[in-house]
């Protein structure tokens, strides 16, 4: 991390007209914008009315002391961005321990050690400026719901097991169309198609965290749990293909070659989490249900159907969704035959 | 026991910005005693908690400017706001007069 750090907006908030001035000259000696509180209502206003980057916390104070404030702020939908730093007096570390346990960033014991201020203060807006990152990052990756859940829940890289359906999307022949075409109409094919792709797979609770080539990789019931999640990845699977015969009739008129997809779903047990390093992560899953969902989508070519998913998705679906079984089948590297269903496109 | 410790208050100086020192000892002049007098209203009124936060106060002010003696009465009757317990005695006018001396001695060290 370098030593020399962006200024930020910062909002110091403390009853006490020495602590005040204290924070805030230290702050702006290094270079910092400060706006101050006197209480937590005008902290409150204050936040309400303008952008701030971080926020120095007071925890007593009369009328609205730093908790209110803080789990105020930790509620609401915008507020709860900002990270807070808790300032109190060494006696109090009872009180801190219970703000950061609510979700405070961090804390500074008073009086303010101007060295501590500077380090704090500095990695908090770079920590923010991280996540402010990542949140562009997912909310181009993933659904609102997934994004804020996400950022609600925070950034640990520990992975989980979670129940999840992996879905993976190729376009079929896609090197020979990519052959008949110049290169800006390739990279204008693949975002008209992306965009319609995802499109299914946010419409449908998913998060898309892979693109490679003209694949995609996408993920159902997962961070976010979702009970459906099997009908969820075959009712998003289903759109992608009817999402793509308008695109076709519409690239047909233009005498453009049309584009025919290959899907495949199976449902597993995963290890979910995030990886990547600070400046770039991503929410991805890894496992045997994931080398299976790529398998029984390369297994799409060889029968020419255009959605196959495994038996454990199948029984998750309700009655209007028609499947039909095609028996077992052993894939390279798999001990045990694998049931695939073929799911008809309405 | 120094009024004022001088290494405490050098390092405020530092972090304030010498430039800056006049206008924070001019805050706690002005402000103390209120959180003083603030102190007795609620002592008379009962109000354990007014009390307690107003020593609390004093009691960080004390420390930023390295005043021990102010710091540890504010830190007593901080405690004794906590534990409910306010029967201060004639603690208050020490507290006072303890801040009269470091009052004094800020008033020198302006630059």
């Amino acid at each position: 991390m370098t030593s020399r750090q962006e200024p930020g907006r910062l909002l110091v908030v403390d009853d006490n007209k020495v602590n005040r001035i204290l924070l805030a000259r230290g702050l702006e000696g290094h270079g910092h914008k400060v706006e101050t509180a006197e209480n937590g209502k005008q902290a409150l206003e204050k936040l309400r009315g303008d952008s701030f980057d971080l926020v120095l916390l007071d925890i007593e104070m009369p009328e609205m002391n730093g908790y209110q404030v803080l789990e105020i702020c930790l509620q609401d939908h915008e507020l709860r961005e900002i990270p807070i730093i808790m300032t109190s007096s060494l006696d109090e570390l009872d009180s801190v321990v219970k703000c950061v346990e609510l979700g405070a960033e961090d804390y500074l014991n008073k009086p303010i050690n101007p060295i501590l201020l500077r380090a704090r203060v500095n990695a908090s807006l770079e920590k923010k400026r991280l996540r402010d990152e990542q949140r562009k990052l997912f909310q181009t990756f993933a659904t609102k719901e997934v994004a804020d859940e996400l950022l609600k829940t925070g950034f640990s890289l520990g992975g989980e097991y979670v129940n999840a359906s992996v879905m993976f999307v190729d376009i079929r022949s896609f090197t020979s169309i990519v052959e008949k075409q110049a290169p800006a109409e390739t990279i204008e094919l693949l975002n008209d198609y992306f965009a319609l792709m995802f499109e299914a797979v946010t419409g449908h609770h998913g998060t898309v965290n892979q693109l490679e080539g003209d694949g995609l990789m996408a993920i159902f019931g997962a961070p976010i749990h979702h009970e459906a999640h099997r009908e969820h990845a075959v009712r998003a699977a289903l759109e992608m293909i009817e999402l793509l015969k308008g695109f076709n009739m519409e690239r047909a008129s233009q005498a453009k070659v049309r584009i025919k997809v290959g899907i495949g779903i199976a449902t597993g047990r995963v290890i979910a989490g995030y990886t990547g390093t600070q400046q770039r992560a991503t929410y991805t899953c890894v496992g045997d249900t994931v080398n299976l969902a790529a398998r029984i989508e390369d297994h799409t070519k060889d029968l020419d159907l255009p959605l196959l998913i495994d038996q454990y998705t199948s029984e998750g679906l309700p009655d209007d969704i028609k499947v039909e079984a095609l028996g077992p089948i052993l894939f390279k590297g798999k001990q045990q035959p694998i049931h695939i269903f073929a799911v008809k496109p309405n | 026991m120094p009024v004022i410790d001088q290494a405490t208050f050098e390092e405020l100086k530092q972090m304030s910005g010498a430039d800056f020192i006049n206008e924070l000892i001019d805050a706690f002049l002005e402000e103390a005693p209120n959180m003083i007098s603030q102190m007795q209203v609620a002592l008379l009124a009962n109000d354990v908690e007014s009390f307690r936060r107003n020593a609390h106060s004093l009691k960080s002010n004390a420390l930023t400017f390295g005043a021990p003696e102010l710091g540890a009465l504010a830190k007593e009757l901080e405690s004794m706001g906590r534990e409910n317990n306010l029967a201060v005695g004639n603690r208050l006018e020490v507290l006072n007069e303890a801040f009269e001396r470091v009052a004094e001695e800020l008033k020198g060290m302006r630059v």
